[in-house]
């Protein structure tokens, strides 16, 4: 499947976007304006490039907190991350109870998520066993780090979906770390893809970095699993240019010159090189964009400043919901 | 014939008295003329001597007791008699604010040197029916009393109730000393003439304390009555949505906190209702304590109080209704439910009236009346809808409030019940 | 009206929710074929096929987190864990995520599901097939828990759990399945999740039971009637949320307050009415609120004359009454 150029350079605005609203965020946080913000910086193509291979508003998404690039994709707005890291009322995944990040958009069919990680995996292959009870053709991206893959209920899910053949993709973006801690002792396998075969599904490594090579995985594991042929497990290979959080102080476990040479290796940088291979991505037209996501993402943090707080009292409810009004 | 003491009038505006000491305890013999106690008034201490001679029978009032002039404080009598043939005579008019002196000191639950363990729910019936816990034999474990012992005891006692004054409320037969001889008895009633078809209803306490309280407020008060309507649409769907949530948590939610509630909003605005009118000024009150008139049936009428109205949420004032409309019907009001009232509520819509023109209670300067509240066709921006409708009726004391700030007042009841928040 | 037995209530009322509504599905293990270890799905893998009676891997922290994400797109799961004893597995889904998700969303996603399990002991089941899990849950905001003691509850509360829009932990006395015997419409009808029941009125002490140790309530306070003890026996029904009027009224009309059950004592379930008894009723009471339940061991034994020490019973009962009856 080839992308035109007018999808590339899309994919291109999503992945400066997310990349200058996150860069953004942790300014705000050095400055003392927020209080914490969990990065996705070196993870922008991999997301990007998943999320242009599913079916926006119809196909079901179960991220994990790092995919900012690809909520954007899906209809998430600056200003609405923005109003989630200062916690404002009007933030849509929680009204201000959950930390930022933690994604929820129901009118992008994007389930709200916690921080206990692969929870949300589990119910991903759920939403995959409904839609295949209904008969419906839609499919469930799921994202995870390669961290979380050490959990029960990683394996639980992935090997339920198997055993079912549910329509679900578990992409899962080595970003290298887990906090502090390096891939080999997470798992004794090379990555999270070899996992696959001992649970009986395909398991597919991709460079993370490559937006186009990720979205090429990924769009021939959706449309196999619309074909009802089951699920993909899909690992993407990137680096963590960013320390866990803005908690997180990582010259303790690595040291900058490997940092150093993986930002020699940006996805951004890639994409914009590979861009401007084509001819399509002129200087000029990198400053527009610049200019108009520079003026998005101010906009975005004046707005959210003005934002009212939620009321004290409003952290009384919601407990039970009177009727389900989704689904 | 047992003899009553009387607390004399020491002095012509002297209405009331304190025992200060008894001389003689029960059981003990006294002579006539022999000093029984001491008591006090504002205007003079004085030994009051014995009216008769015999044992001391029973001390109805005991020291520190402020009573009426006129009220039986003790009967004296031969040794052994037995009292309970004297019935009190018939009663005049108990005041309507009569201070409630219970017998035993308050009792707070926990160990007690004579009475053992006494249990919250012991601790409280004691206080609410003036008990003296050592008339009552325990029971219970290690020989405490228990709730069934005290429920045993009042079983077997006469129960009386707030409007029932206590024995030494009432007034004694008029004269100070009573000789041993008979005296005259009272003035007689003049006789029904022979072909009279009618009957003679005798006023009971509450009765007579009405018409006291409220005579001398018409005689005294000039009342204006002044009548608003209000849409209880929203109240209605506030209600209908909350009345469940509150059951939950044992309240029953009546239409009745709402009232109350924007009465409260409408007092905190023009204070000037929360106040009471006195020769020296107009006394403004900082608290509001609510009264909401309850009715007993045929028996009459009465007026619990909320105090500190003010502090109360929609839940805490429909609790506190609960709880007062409750004991006033349990026949379990103490005194000082009925008494500090700085505003009251009348809901005469209940049995149909639409609006009223209520009387005020003094101290009090102004009563709201609630009407009945019934679905009417209303004209809202030129169409014609059908609202649950209801008619205020403020009354008010002329001499501290001009219609305008009456009607200010009330048009601000009005607007808080029509703006109440979504349910 | 036949009369049945409680499995058979409850194997009704699922029957006639899933007949009544295609989005009901069961999930668990053995639910399918073998219809249940205790038979409580016998016949309904035949009446609604492998699709909607569903056999499970063995892992339950899927069985839960499958089921969140059926139900978070629209069905309406009822989740099999075969004993109370391995619910520990999906505790993080039911409470991290069943529980919070109304709340965490803002009211956004809802989780109609009802996790049901066999709990309790007295049948020989040693320490992992007797246990009570009621207190870990009841705890939690988000989460409802229900309790039957008797058939008509138990289909009724199941259907009305199945019908709400919000999680449900149905917990079933293992014991009572084919002990508790009562008449059962086999029209619909629903028993509201919340109100408890005043199954036996009387005058001197409040007597609190549920499941199992209800039924020997009943007993216990017919024993003492006879001594001129009158014992009001309420039947909580709902754990949470908790019918606290009912239990305050009762109080206030007895003024002694005895709460029975079979979890260990320390931080049962028993402690938070006690509680809210000694909080809200404290002028009402006579005596001390009192407590008879499970001791603080371990489990419960295998061996009987071990078991029946552990084990509430109606007489254990009826001497706590007979005690606080004598305060």
């Amino acid at each position: 499947m080839m992308l035109s150029e007018q999808q590339q350079v899309d994919m291109f605005w999503y992945m400066l976007l997310a990349r200058r609203l996150d860069e953004r965020a942790w300014i705000l946080h050095r400055q003392g304006k927020i209080a914490f913000h969990i990065s996705g910086i070196g993870q922008e193509a991999a997301q990007v490039g998943a999320a242009f291979a599913v079916r926006k508003g119809e196909d079901w998404v179960v991220p994990y907190y790092r995919d900012l690039a690809l909520m954007l994709y899906l209809g998430y707005t600056p200003r609405e991350f923005m109003l989630s890291l200062m916690g404002k009322r009007e933030e849509p995944s929680s009204g201000g109870r959950q930390m930022p990040s933690h994604w929820s958009l129901r009118r992008a069919n994007v389930v709200s998520h916690s921080a206990p990680v692969a929870t949300q995996t589990p119910h991903a292959v759920g939403i995959a066993l409904a839609i295949t009870m209904r008969r419906e053709d839609k499919v469930v991206l799921t994202t995870i780090g390669e961290g979380a893959t050490s959990q029960g209920e990683w394996y639980e899910a992935v090997n339920w979906a198997a055993i079912h053949r549910l329509p679900v993709i578990f992409m899962v973006e080595n970003n290298h770390y887990a906090i502090s801690e390096p891939i080999e002792k997470q798992m004794a396998v090379e990555g999270a893809a070899a996992k696959a075969c001992g649970l009986g599904l395909e398991g597919i490594a991709v460079d993370g970095t490559d937006a186009l090579a990720v979205y090429d995985v990924v769009a021939r594991a959706v449309e196999k699993a619309r074909r009802g042929e089951g699920p993909t497990l899909i690992e993407a290979r990137m680096y963590r240019l960013t320390p866990h959080s803005s908690d997180d102080d990582d010259r303790s476990y690595r040291s900058r010159d490997e940092v150093e040479a993986h930002k020699r290796r940006d996805p951004l940088l890639r994409m914009r090189q590979h861009l401007e291979a084509q001819g399509w991505l002129g200087a000029e037209r990198l400053q527009a964009l610049e200019a108009e996501i520079k003026a998005l993402v101010d906009a975005a943090v004046n707005e959210a400043t003005q934002a009212p707080y939620p009321a004290p009292e409003e952290a009384a409810g919601p407990l039970f919901c009177s009727e389900v009004t989704h689904a | 014939m047992a003899t009553p003491v009387i607390m004399p009038q020491l002095g012509e505006s002297v209405v009331e008295g304190t025992v200060l000491r008894w001389l003689k305890q029960p059981g003990e013999t006294v002579a006539e003329f022999e000093p029984l106690l001491e008591v006090s008034t504002d205007k003079v201490d004085s030994e009051v001597p014995s009216p008769a001679s015999g044992v001391v029978l029973q001390i109805l009032v005991p020291t520190g007791q402020t009573v009426r002039a006129g009220t039986v404080l003790a009967w004296i009598g031969a040794a052994g008699e037995a009292l309970g043939g004297e019935e009190a005579p018939a009663v005049s008019p108990a005041p309507a604010e009569a201070p409630a002196a219970p017998t035993a000191s308050p009792l707070t639950p926990g160990r007690n040197r004579d009475l053992g363990f006494i249990s919250p729910v012991v601790a409280r019936l004691a206080r609410e029916h003036n008990l003296d816990l050592r008339q009552i034999k325990g029971t219970g474990e290690g020989g405490r009393i228990t709730k069934k012992d005290v429920l045993r005891y009042l079983e077997r006692q006469p129960t009386p109730t707030p409007e029932t004054p206590a024995a030494w409320e009432t007034p004694g037969e008029g004269d100070l000393f009573r000789p041993t001889e008979d005296v005259p008895s009272a003035a007689p009633s003049a006789p029904p003439p022979a072909e009279a078809k009618e009957r003679l209803i005798p006023l009971t306490p509450m009765r007579q304390k009405i018409a006291e309280r409220l005579s001398y407020s018409a005689r005294t008060i000039p009342h204006v009555t002044t009548v608003m309507e209000a849409d209880l649409k929203r109240v209605v769907a506030h209600y209908t949505a909350h009345k469940p949530l509150f059951a939950r948590d044992g309240v029953n939610l009546t239409y009745t906190a709402y009232f109350a509630l924007a009465a409260v909003a409408a007092l905190r605005a023009y204070p000037l209702l929360n106040a009471s009118w006195t020769e020296e000024g107009i006394r403004v009150y900082e608290t509001i304590n609510l009264g909401i008139a309850v009715s007993l049936g045929d028996e009459g009428l009465v007026v619990p109080v909320i105090r500190q109205a003010e502090g109360l949420s929609l839940l805490g004032m429909a609790r506190a209704i609960n709880d007062l409309a409750a004991r006033a019907r349990g026949r379990r009001l103490t005194p000082d439910d009925l008494q500090g009232g700085t505003f009251t509520i009348t809901n005469h819509g209940v049995g149909g009236s639409l609006f009223a023109t209520p009387i005020i209670l003094p101290p009090q300067c102004a009563i709201l009346g609630v009407g009945k509240i019934t679905p009417r066709p209303v004209v809202i921006e030129d169409a014609i809808a059908i609202r649950p409708m209801v008619y205020l009726s403020l009354t008010f004391d002329h001499r501290i409030l001009d219609g305008a700030v009456a009607d200010a007042f009330l048009s601000k009841i009005v607007q808080t019940l029509q703006t109440w928040p979504e349910a | 009206m036949p009369e049945m037995t409680l499995v058979e209530a409850i194997r009704q009322a699922m029957d006639e929710e899933m007949a009544r509504d295609e989005r009901v599905f069961i999930v668990g293990e053995d639910v399918g074929k073998r219809g249940g270890v205790f038979r409580a799905t016998l016949g309904l893998y035949e009446k609604y096929g492998p699709e909607r009676v569903i056999d499970s891997p063995l892992a339950e922290a899927s069985i839960v987190g499958v089921g969140i994400g059926a139900a978070l797109y629209g069905m309406r799961p009822i989740c099999e864990i075969q004993f109370a004893d391995f619910i520990f597995p999906a505790f993080n889904q039911i409470v991290n995520e069943a529980a919070r998700m109304c709340y965490r969303s803002n009211g956004e996603w809802c989780v109609p599901l009802v996790i049901r399990a066999p709990y309790g002991g007295g049948i020989g089941g040693g320490l992992y097939h007797s246990q009570s899990v009621e207190a870990f849950f009841a705890h939690v905001p988000g989460l409802k828990v229900v309790i039957p003691s008797n058939p008509y509850d138990a289909k009724g509360l199941l259907k009305s759990a199945v019908r709400d829009p919000n999680p449900v932990l149905f917990l079933e006395p293992k014991k009572g399945y084919r002990l508790l015997r009562g008449e059962v419409p086999t029209e619909d009808y629903v028993v509201p999740i919340g109100p408890a029941r005043v199954t036996r009125p009387g005058r001197d002490i409040s007597l609190f039971a549920y499941g199992m140790m209800h039924y020997y309530a009943l007993q216990a306070a017919e024993m003492v009637a006879a001594e001129g003890i009158e014992v009001e026996v309420v039947d909580l029904r709902t754990l949470a949320p908790v019918d606290r009027t009912t239990i305050l009224e009762s109080v206030r009309k007895t003024g002694k307050a005895l709460i029975v059950h079979e979890d260990n004592l320390t931080g049962g379930y028993g402690a938070e009415i006690a509680a809210l008894i000694a909080e809200e009723a404290f002028e009402a009471l006579d005596a001390p609120v009192r407590r008879l339940c499970g001791p603080d061991v371990p489990g419960v034994p295998f061996s009987h004359p071990m078991q029946d020490w552990f084990m509430p019973n109606a007489p254990k009962i009826a001497a706590a009454l007979r005690a606080l009856a004598a305060y």
